[in-house]
């Protein structure tokens, strides 16, 4: 391969001849290749190798030059034998990780156990560029394992087996270009501990990352540790020659230890010597701006920054070649991840250089194979590649593009490439605005899963109420805490989290639980960065209050600045839970609850699967006028995929966490653990999925969720059957041949693919392609899927402060595509004609016709449902509330029986709801299209919508009520039923007298006190009359009575403010209130001398306003039976001279004013009778009661038998 | 009427030492000219109710129990028309109300060889005439009426402040005919009407029981504390809990339903 490289180097080989070779295997040789005289058999071998070995080459070559950012991890998914012995400690290193998809997407089934038989030192024939290429994947993925706890790849004999693979497989006559004994870089004069930049690296922003170890393995990049970083050279040759002795795990954990003590040593010195010497220092120095005084990690050494210039670069042939031969392979899609080369690209675009780097060492350069031995040339290629990929760099986001239009290397390397960044720049629209983070929104109730009736018992529903409560309480608590140093989640939260768990298992409660769960983890996670709620322009409300849309996108500027972190993690970070999405991790976590689990499982896959067959509405292209439903359709495709990707992840991480392990497991392990979980059914059917989506050409929303799902895999998962054909289908798509793709389309499925793969580590890079041609994918929406895009403006972002150029400011639009229809929309009824008729007449109608009728059918429909339930049914309602009454009063008989008997009455008229259900909808329906239907619409249009909108709505509704109408008046009556039996005595609300009175009197002025104060003020006067029996103060009581009685009136009038409680208090305490002044009236007379008795008494007065009172306005029943009472006759019995008069006055007027029958009278009065009183006291009550019934003998004898028997029955009814 | 924190802790100091008389209120008011009388009233009142919790399980062992009971039983033997009830809860700090609830359920406990139930006894003390002593029906009553902060006619008192100011803001929301409104910059989904002054206890009792499960159903809400409250309570804001202590006046409706009036 170096051979071909050579070749081409010198000019002997053409870039297309290459390409030619490239793209078309073993039988294509090209012929300048064979007629150049090498007969290199092994090239062809080689082909799939030879980008891999591009890609390593050219990162290697660059090493000495790159110190801006962490290293491009892709280095080499293929390096190959010609991997140098840091490519092998690394290699080393992270090989104990996971299997990558190398091995079953490339290998044949054969080559599986060939390889596992490997054995240390065994020099295999097999070993080919994807056993690099998966070691590779692998050991990329595992470098953030080897940061956290070197303990986790230093055990483990599969490792020891497979890394002398490596080094056995380096064939010595190889030029190995790699090898930096061979191939010194430049500038490293004394060898490699020669160069501290190497291995002093920024510290990681957020180094904490508990629970994402095992998926680190699929991670590629250490983000912060460049691998080349972590080992200095001498330790490297010793683990090497360590490793090939056997004893890799002692010296790599030695060394990493080692490396690490220097590293802090490193860094202690540079503290204390500001001003290092020139190119060493590559710590993250002060920042030159403060704005990144947050980010570690930039590195900003802005006197440090070498002047590029056009005039030095050297061997301009050799990287033009390389350049176009590069461009190519992206551009043709053979290398793993576009991006990654981008951001390595722009990395030497932004590379500072040293001063000793510049001087250069003709040494070197006479060995001709140094061209990127300074900053000259490092930009010189940079540049030629950016030119030849203008096609993609032109479509990022704004943010970058101002950067690369702004910079000046790019102007003064290439003015024409410069111009053309400016004016891409300018007409850019792809402004990706930012995330906002919002307050906790809760999930609104939803009375049709949430109500009673969705419960077994309301022991359930209770408990299900108390649970979300607490789930919120739980939320807040994390909401305010999570930052705070010490703040634990287990710790604060981890049993109370269980002890909702333990609830919910009692009643059975988890599915309503899980879909509260999932539906709050939308709600604030499908936001970018897992937090913030608002994408696009659609900012968060409160803050759009607070500031108004002005200032807003001021806000989100600098919450951008504050939010977003600045520090460059390039640009293939680990699968994570960012922001909220925190929580709800933790959450499932520490609920460790099998029941919470397996539901949440079901409700992720539900509203995936529900998610995922979402069609996408077709639009027109008419003359760009379709802008509304197609922003529309952009916006929703937008939230569909956002929302499906943090399912997916979710759904992930919950079917694989069983399975999750810290270290890979042995080999052993893994076989019978694949013999077991091969026999088990995924829980979402994605291979299904997928296929579907390939089909139907809908792959754009469904590969990247499929992607987060499967980021989350555990070690295993990778070597079942079933997820190897899921990768293996990936693959095939990523091979089949590209036809009409939207382009933006296709760099989303190239960036989350590549992001995937990046760490699986695919041997060969084919062609990309991708069948969906809806361009629904614009720029916010590829940034937000993929963060790590932004690492490339991040990039030249710090190259801008630290080289301290300034920043100007344009503005640009881009404007992505229109789709094609997706989903045929599935008819109802079943009358095929009609059906048919209908179709062809939406047909040639624009689709938000359809939309239109189909919306109104649907809410007419469903407030053709309340109408009914509103009318009919209350009136329904109302009447068996009447009947219940009467009858509840006649037997105590079987409640459920009457119930069902009364109701039976109603069904039949029930039926009635289908007949004004239909005119409920004919009459709405129409009116509902008129208005929502453009002016212009023609009449025959028109009425054809609206029939068609009455139809639909009626079926819809009527459907529903003749399947629902009797268990609905069922459920309405019984609910009124019970109502009645537990508050007898009130009257049911709603009921109209209660509705009547309720209004003041004309004229009234609302100037009477509430009943509170009428009460309080009761109790007070009762206080004083109860505290002095015996003095005078009763006259004021008189007074106040009459005053009072003035108040009864008064708050009559303003009887909207009573409330039933209210109003019996009120009634029992002026009963009350009617015995006690009883008592102090005779008292009072008594001490007046009884000179204003009978009628000249006031208290007859009030006696008779009280009556009236009572009759007229309580709406509630007075209980004046209370008269009879123990208690307030004993206020009569313990004055010497009794009030009889009176107290027959009062009888009397109970009867006259219908308050109480004659009958119930004489009956309390008998029972009086039988009380233990004075004998004074029991004489005349005797005497009183023989007067009232007298006198009323004779009244009863004038009325009817009818009557009679109604009033011994009101008797009976007072008794019980 | 807002209180800052520092106003409240002086009044609740101040009631802290004082009896929870009728005289004492009289002097806090005196002491506090500035302070509305209902906002007086209810701190007033909920700081006898701390207090009474504080105390209330020691006045419920049993040796407490019979000690009372048979004070009773001496008291009304001398004389049956004395307030002996009432007499003996305010010599021991203690509501009449409960008193008399103690008393009674002794009473009935010995009479009926049984524990009554708690509805039964509830109802005695709403109608002491069901009470089958006549005498200590009397006793009952005049504990109910003379006590200020519990028994059944002052739960029908508050109940009844309560309903009326939910009324009177129905009315004000009628008036204004608002549905969809958003209160100083706050959209609002529910407003709790709140007759009572909210210190720090009873807002987080509320904000436990009642406030955060409307927010957890309904979304952001007002709470109107029409006797004010503690200035510093109303820190949920952003979070979606505001607290008044009247009416609000900056209200913003949507837009579409004004244009309907």
């Amino acid at each position: 391969m170096a051979a071909v490289l050579e070749l081409l180097l010198q000019e002997e080989v053409a870039v297309s001849a290459v390409m030619r070779w490239l793209r078309h295997g073993p039988g294509h040789r090209p012929a300048e290749v064979t007629c150049g005289g090498l007969a290199l058999v092994s090239l062809s071998l080689l082909q799939k190798d030879f980008v891999p070995f591009l890609l390593n080459f050219l990162r290697e070559q660059t090493s000495q030059i790159l110190t801006n950012g962490p290293s491009t991890p892709a280095k080499t998914p293929n390096s190959k034998a010609h991997g140098s012995q840091r490519t092998g400690s690394e290699r080393r290193r992270r090989s104990s990780q996971k299997a990558s998809l190398g091995i079953f997407l490339t290998a044949t089934p054969e080559a599986l156990p060939a390889r596992r038989g490997r054995r240390k030192g065994s020099s295999s024939i097999s070993a080919s560029g994807r056993q690099v290429a998966r070691d590779l994947g692998r050991s990329l993925a595992e470098e953030e394992d080897g940061k956290n706890d070197s303990v986790s790849w230093s055990g483990g004999r599969r490792k020891r087996s497979e890394v002398p693979l490596v080094s056995a497989r380096s064939p010595p006559s190889q030029l190995n270009l790699n090898n930096l004994e061979e191939f010194p870089p430049m500038g490293a004069a004394s060898g490699w501990t020669n160069k501290p930049s190497r291995r002093i690296n920024p510290t990681p922003v957020s180094a904490e990352r508990p629970l994402s170890k095992p998926k680190m393995c699929f991670t590629s990049t250490p983000v912060s540790q460049p691998p080349a970083a972590r080992f200095s050279c001498g330790s490297s040759l010793e683990a090497f020659t360590a490793v090939q002795e056997g004893n890799l795990t002692s010296v790599i954990s030695n060394s990493l230890q080692e490396e690490r003590e220097m590293l802090k040593k490193e860094r202690c010195k540079l503290l204390h010597q500001a001003s290092s010497p020139a190119g060493i220092s590559l710590d993250p120095g002060t920042p030159t701006k403060p704005s990144y005084t947050r980010s570690a990690s930039l590195p900003a050494e802005s006197h440090l920054v070498t002047c590029a210039n056009p005039a030095k670069v050297s061997c301009k042939k050799q990287l033009e070649c390389l350049a176009e031969l590069y461009s190519s392979c992206i551009a043709e899609n053979l290398v793993p991840n576009i991006f990654l080369e981008l951001f390595f690209v722009l990395q030497l675009l932004t590379s500072k250089g040293t001063s000793t780097a510049e001087d250069g060492d003709s040494d070197l350069e006479a060995s001709g194979r140094q061209h990127f031995r300074n900053v000259h040339n490092c930009v010189y290629f940079a540049v030629q590649v950016l030119d030849y990929q203008y096609e993609i760099i032109s479509r990022l986001e704004k943010g970058t593009l101002k950067l690369l239009a702004e910079n000046e290397r790019i102007a003064s390397f290439s003015p024409t490439l410069h111009e053309r960044l400016r004016q891409a720049y300018e007409s850019s629209t792809a402004k990706v605005s930012l995330l906002l983070p919002c307050s906790v929104q809760s999930v609104s109730f939803q009375p049709e899963t949430d109500n009673r009736s969705n419960f077994p018992s309301d022991r359930a529903f209770h408990i299900f109420k108390k649970q979300r409560d607490i789930f919120y309480e739980l939320l807040r608590e994390w909401e305010d805490n999570h930052e705070k140093t010490g703040w634990d989640f287990e710790r604060v939260l981890g049993n109370k989290i269980r002890s909702m768990m333990a609830h919910l298992s009692a009643t059975c409660n988890h599915s309503h639980f899980a879909r509260l769960f999932q539906k709050q983890l939308i709600q604030m996670c499908k936001g970018p960065i897992g937090g913030g709620a608002s994408w696009g322009d659609t900012p968060d409300q409160d803050v759009l209050n607070m500031l108004g849309s002005d200032n807003l996108s001021r806000l989100k500027r600098l919450q951008e600045r504050f939010i977003v972190p600045q520090s460059i993690r390039g640009p293939c970070p680990p699968p994570s839970f960012p922001g909220c999405q925190q929580f709800f991790r933790d959450f499932i976590l520490s609920a460790g609850s099998y029941q919470f689990n397996q539901h949440l499982m079901d409700s992720l896959c539900l509203k995936i699967l529900e998610l995922n067959g979402l069609t996408l509405v077709e639009h027109e292209h008419s003359d760009g006028e379709a802008d509304m439903d197609e922003q529309d359709e952009k916006k929703r495709f937008t939230v569909v995929l956002l929302s499906l990707r943090l399912l997916a992840k979710f759904l992930g991480f919950l079917v694989f966490l069983p399975y999750r392990t810290v270290e890979q497991p042995t080999r052993d392990l893994q076989d019978s653990a694949i013999v077991l979980r091969n026999q088990t059914l995924p829980v979402l059917d994605v291979l299904k999925l997928l296929r579907q989506s390939i089909r139907d050409q809908r792959s754009i929303l469904t590969i990247p969720w499929i992607v987060e799902y499967l980021s989350l895999v555990d070690h295993i998962a990778p070597f079942l059957d079933y997820y190897r054909k899921v990768f293996c289908l990936l693959l095939l798509m990523v091979l089949s041949e590209d036809k009409e793709i939207s382009f933006l389309n296709k760099l989303l499925i190239l960036a989350v693919l590549g992001w995937l793969f990046q760490v699986e580590s695919l041997v060969s890079f084919p062609s990309f392609s991708h069948q969906d041609s809806v361009p629904l994918v614009d720029q916010q929406l590829l940034y937000t899927c993929c963060p790590y895009l932004g690492e490339l403006r991040k990039l030249l972002a710090s190259f801008v402060a630290g080289s301290g150029a300034k920043n100007g400011g344009f503005i640009r639009k881009i404007t992505p595509t229109a789709a094609e229809s997706l989903a045929p929309k599935a008819s109802v009824t079943q009358r095929k004609l009609q059906v048919e008729l209908e179709q062809a007449f939406f047909h040639n109608q624009p689709p938000s016709l359809r939309r239109t009728v189909e919306f109104v059918a649907e809410r007419v429909g469903s407030n053709c449902v309340k109408y009914i339930k509103a009318t009919l049914v209350a009136e329904l309602v109302q009447r068996a509330e009447v009947m219940l009454q009467d009858k509840v009063k006649e037997e105590d008989a079987n409640q459920d029986k009457l119930l069902e008997e009364v109701c039976a009455h109603l069904y039949e008229e029930g039926a009635q709801a289908l007949i004004k259900g239909r005119e409920f909808c004919k009459k709405k329906g129409p009116e509902a299209v008129r208005v929502l239907l453009p002016e212009e619409t023609s009449a025959a249009v028109l009425s054809s919508a609206e029939d068609i909108a009455v139809e639909l709505a009626t079926e819809k509704a009527c459907g529903w009520l003749s399947a629902n109408i009797a268990a609905l008046i069922k459920r309405e009556v019984k609910a009124t039923f019970n109502r009645m039996l537990k508050v007898p005595g009130l009257p049911l609300p709603g009921e109209d007298a209660l509705e009547l009175r309720r209004d003041c009197p004309p004229g009234c002025q609302h100037c009477a006190p509430f009943p509170s104060q009428i009460i309080n003020e009761i109790k007070v006067q009762t206080v004083s009359c109860l505290a002095c029996p015996n003095s005078l103060c009763i006259f004021h009581g008189g007074a106040y009575f009459l005053h009072y009685g003035d108040k009864i009136q008064l708050f009559l009038c303003v009887f909207q403010f009573m409330c039933p409680t209210s109003e019996q208090q009120l009634a029992k305490c002026s009963v009350e209130l009617a015995s006690l002044l009883g008592k102090s009236v005779v008292i009072n007379c008594l001490s007046l001398k009884s000179r204003l008795r009978v009628k000249k008494n006031p208290t007859y007065g009030l006696l008779k306003l009280l009556l009236s009172v009572w009759k007229e306005d309580f709406g509630t029943p007075v209980p004046v039976r209370l008269i009879f009472s123990k208690k307030n006759m004993g206020y009569l019995a313990d004055v010497k001279q009794r009030e009889w008069d009176l107290f027959l006055f009062m009888l009397r007027g109970l009867v006259e004013h219908g308050l109480m029958r004659t009958g119930e009278i004489e009956s309390c009065l008998k029972s009086l009778q039988e009380l233990p009183w004075p004998s004074d006291f029991l004489k005349e009550l005797e005497m009183l009661s023989r007067v009232f019934v007298s006198e009323h003998r004779v009244e009863e004898t004038r009325t009817s038998p009818c009557e009679m028997t109604r009033r011994s029955l009101g008797t009976v009814t007072a008794q019980s | 009427m807002k209180l800052s924190k520092a106003q409240y802790d002086e009044i609740a100091q101040f009631l802290g030492h004082v009896q929870p008389t009728r005289q004492s209120l009289r002097k806090l008011k005196e002491k506090f000219p500035s302070q509305s009388q209902s906002t007086l009233l209810s701190i007033f009142s909920q700081e006898y109710q701390k207090q009474i919790k504080r105390t209330h399980a020691k006045h419920h062992t049993a040796e407490a129990i019979e000690t009372y009971y048979q004070r009773y039983l001496n008291g009304v033997m001398k004389n049956a028309a004395a307030p002996v009830l009432l007499e003996l809860a305010n010599e021991v700090d203690f509501a009449p109300s409960l008193m008399a609830r103690i008393v009674l359920e002794r009473f009935l406990q010995e009479k009926e060889q049984a524990i009554p139930s708690k509805t039964l006894i509830n109802s005695m003390l709403r109608d002491p005439s069901q009470i089958p002593d006549g005498v200590l029906a009397n006793q009952v009553y005049q504990c109910t009426v003379n006590d200020c902060c519990y028994g059944p006619l002052v739960d029908c008192i508050k109940h009844a402040i309560g309903h009326e100011h939910e009324v009177l803001l129905q009315e004000m929301l009628l008036e204004k005919n608002l549905s969809f409104i958003a209160v100083e910059g706050h959209i609002i989904h529910w407003i709790e009407s709140k007759a009572s002054f909210g210190d720090e206890s009873s807002h987080q009792a509320y904000l436990q029981d009642q406030f955060w499960s409307y927010w957890n159903r309904f979304g952001p809400g007002l709470v109107i504390y029409w006797y004010g409250f503690i200035e510093e309570l109303d820190c949920h804001r952003e979070r979606g809990i505001l607290l008044k202590d009247c009416f609000p006046t900056d209200i913003v409706t949507l837009r579409h339903s004004m244009a309907q009036h």
